[in-house]
């Protein structure tokens, strides 16, 4: 599904991600640690094609087809989607709306037939029981005046809505309470099938026991200096990131 | 000397063709008024660029050109001209003026009933002359303003509002300024709302046009709110991209009152909006927001001016505007607090976004307080669309284009929608998106 080779990207002149090398197959689940500043969101951006980045270096494949040269909208219609690190406010644009004009341009890109109104109020109300969204937050403008885990869990409820293909989530687990956490992780579980994959960025073991890996990723100064099944998430909970530095940075010096 | 000399000697014929119509209203005091401000408007001089406050308007284009009053235009207009401006046929009451003329025809529902009077202002002089002349002029003085001196002269036709205390009139009072000419005319439409103690009214102003023509209105409107007075208006400008329009809004309120005003202005070539509120007495509240969106050569230019006199009143202003192409803006918005104006809560607010780097907006919000316990906050921005709101919204599959006219109808949109007329809301919901989509 995602064929990320020898990545690299800056933005104002300095390189932040330094020769990324990931393969992701269809159904599989990818975990993203590392500490902060390392490019785990700087990746995340990239691949859903923020424009203020500049690749250097590199190439990526989505399905076959180089996804650095698509715009972002289109990253989006062949099924890209991100869920952000800090969800965007925008005043006076209602969720559903923007739920609304998204599906539709997706759909036409893929030629198919637009929504009707119905069969769309229909589909919303169940991922909105998928990740228990409450009601109001349907109608009010996207993410304005949203609490921090508010936020996190529209994210994931626009992403059940337009079932991507590639879920990036960026740390989506930070700001949701323990509850809210176990439902949104438990959505993203009901989401996961044979034909799609997600990339789940996060700090906490915690969120890797409801969205179980199959594979965990270690990044570091803009490298991937481990890689390894769902134990590692755990080894690192146990020994800190010191640990990894001083065992493997030197590995990803000598790639680079 | 005088370089306008031309379009005055012109008025100044006007002005004696309007006195042979009046026949017996030649002699009354409303008359005597006409003449004090035509010979203060033959004293006063055009404002130009070099007068602060139209530093960034020059209307020169607009006094080279030799109107004449609107009353002696040819062209007219039929029902199935003006009807497809209409927005709530059954619901409101109607008064329209076709090229400053009011036409009994095409209006409807504006008969007066108890507790509230509401008639073209021809008819208000010759039925409630003691109410007209007690009103008129007090908030528009013609002292200082040339505009206003001349629509003064030329009072003849508007329309008059009179609501007593405790009346509240349920239907909206919709009021059409059409325009139908490709001569230069003037249209000098005189309003007067009067809402008693207590009472509530919504009034909407429409200026619409079904020409082309390089025509002018000079629009004076007063506005007295009494106590505990409440007045929704809604003056919406959508004059043909070749016209002039200048306005002025005079509002008094007393105690308690609340005005709420909403200012669109969607077309025009030079337009110059005044919008003056005045706290007379405490505890009053006002609503100013505006909404200008510009593309082509146009240029809106408002100037707001709020007088917190009195203590414990509360002003909230919001203007905002999204210009395309050449186009110009300009937003001057003062507020005073006086001295006394303890407890003054003011907030002003004018956002612009720039569509065109050619687009140009001079902002100037102001705020002068000599009150020492008082709430005040403004200003102002100009820029471009937030980047990170185009990338979330493409990253969702909207095109470029989607996205822009997303956003920048939000931006709009977000002084009207929360007019409680639903019609109206819808109106200029569509009519917001309409603009967008073709000229910006
Ligand atoms: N405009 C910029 N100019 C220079 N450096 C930048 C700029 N934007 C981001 N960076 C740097 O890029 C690095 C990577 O940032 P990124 O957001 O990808 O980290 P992260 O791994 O997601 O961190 P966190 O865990 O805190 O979310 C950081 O050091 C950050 O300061
Ligand atoms: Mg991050």
């Amino acid at each position: 599904m995602l064929e990320i080779k020898n990545l690299r990207a800056a933005i104002d002149g300095k390189e932040i991600l330094k020769g990324i090398n990931l393969s992701i197959k269809k159904g599989e689940v990818h975990a993203i640690m590392g500490p902060n500043g390392s490019g785990k969101s700087t990746l995340a951006q990239v691949l859903a094609g923020r424009e203020e980045y500049e690749v250097l270096e590199g190439e990526v494949l989505f399905n076959g087809k180089n996804l650095l040269d698509m715009a972002p909208e289109d990253r989006a219609r062949e099924g890209v989607f991100l869920a952000f690190q800090y969800p965007i406010e925008i005043p006076g644009v209602s969720n559903v709306n923007l739920l609304k004009t998204a599906l539709n341009e997706i759909r036409k890109y893929r030629g198919e037939e637009q929504l009707d109104s119905m069969d769309f109020l229909n589909m919303i109300k169940s991922k909105m029981s998928l990740v228990e969204m409450p009601n109001d937050l349907l109608q009010r403008s996207v993410n304005e005046g949203f609490s921090g885990g508010e936020k996190k869990r529209n994210e994931i409820f626009q992403m059940a809505v337009l079932n991507p293909l590639l879920g990036i989530l960026d740390e989506t687990d930070s700001g949701l309470d323990i509850d809210a956490l176990r439902i949104v992780a438990s959505g993203v579980n009901k989401l996961r099938s044979a034909d799609n994959s997600f990339i789940v960025v996060t700090h906490y073991q915690r969120l890797l026991d409801y969205i179980v890996p199959d594979f965990v990723h270690v990044l570091f100064n803009g490298q991937i200096i481990r890689s390894g099944d769902k134990t590692l998430a755990y080894e690192l909970e146990e020994k800190g990131y010191d640990w990894v530095k001083e065992h493997f940075a030197e590995f990803a010096g000598k790639q680079g | 000397m005088d370089k306008n000399k031309d379009i005055k000697e012109l008025l100044n014929r006007g002005f004696t063709s309007l006195e042979s119509r009046l026949n017996g209203g030649a002699k009354t005091e409303l008359h005597e008024y006409r003449k004090k401000a035509l010979n203060k408007f033959n004293e006063l001089r055009f404002p130009t660029v070099k007068d602060e406050e139209w530093k960034y308007t020059n209307i020169q284009p607009v006094i080279s050109k030799y109107f004449k009053p609107a009353a002696d235009a040819t062209a007219t207009a039929g029902a199935g001209d003006v009807e497809k401006f209409f927005i709530n046929r059954n619901d409101f009451i109607h008064l329209v003026f076709v090229n400053g003329k009011f036409s009994e025809e095409l209006s409807s529902g504006w008969k007066d009933t108890k507790g509230f009077k509401v008639s073209s202002l021809k008819s208000a002089i010759k039925n409630h002359p003691d109410i007209v002349s007690k009103y008129i002029g007090r908030n528009a003085a013609i002292e200082d303003n040339i505009f206003t001196a001349l629509s003064s002269a030329f009072i003849e036709e508007g329309t008059f509002i009179y609501v007593e205390k405790n009346t509240a009139v349920e239907k909206p009072v919709h009021i059409f300024y059409v325009t139908n000419s490709n001569e230069e005319i003037m249209n000098a439409p005189r309003n007067l709302f009067i809402a008693g103690a207590n009472s509530q009214i919504k009034i909407i102003e429409s200026y619409e046009s079904l020409s082309a023509g390089a025509y002018f209105t000079n629009v004076v409107s007063e506005i007295f709110l009494e106590e505990g007075a409440r007045i929704e208006h809604i003056k919406i400008q959508d004059e043909a991209l070749s016209a002039f329009h200048i306005s002025r809004t005079e509002v008094s309120q007393d105690k308690s009152s609340n005005y709420l005003s909403y200012n669109v202005d969607f077309g025009g070539s030079i337009v110059r909006n005044n919008l003056h509120t005045r706290f007379n007495e405490s505890g009053a509240e006002n609503d100013l927001r505006g909404l200008y969106l510009t593309s082509g050569e146009q240029l809106i230019d408002n100037h707001t001016r709020i007088d917190h006199a009195m203590p414990h009143c509360q002003s909230h202003e919001l203007y905002k505007g999204v210009l395309n192409d050449n186009s110009r803006a300009v937003f001057n918005g003062k507020v005073m607090v006086y001295k006394d104006a303890q407890k003054t809560n003011a907030i002003q607010e004018n956002k612009n976004l720039l569509l065109s780097e050619n687009a140009l907006v001079n902002t100037k919000p102001q705020l002068e307080i000599f009150a020492d316990d008082v709430k005040c906050t403004h200003g102002a921005t100009v820029g471009q669309l937030n980047k990170d709101s185009l990338f979330y919204l493409k990253s969702r599959g909207f095109s470029q284009e989607t996205a822009l006219r997303v956003l920048i109808f939000a931006f709009a949109n977000d002084v009207v929608h929360a007019i409680d007329i639903v019609e109206i809301r819808d109106y200029l919901e569509k009519k917001i998106a309409e603009k967008l989509a073709t000229e910006l």
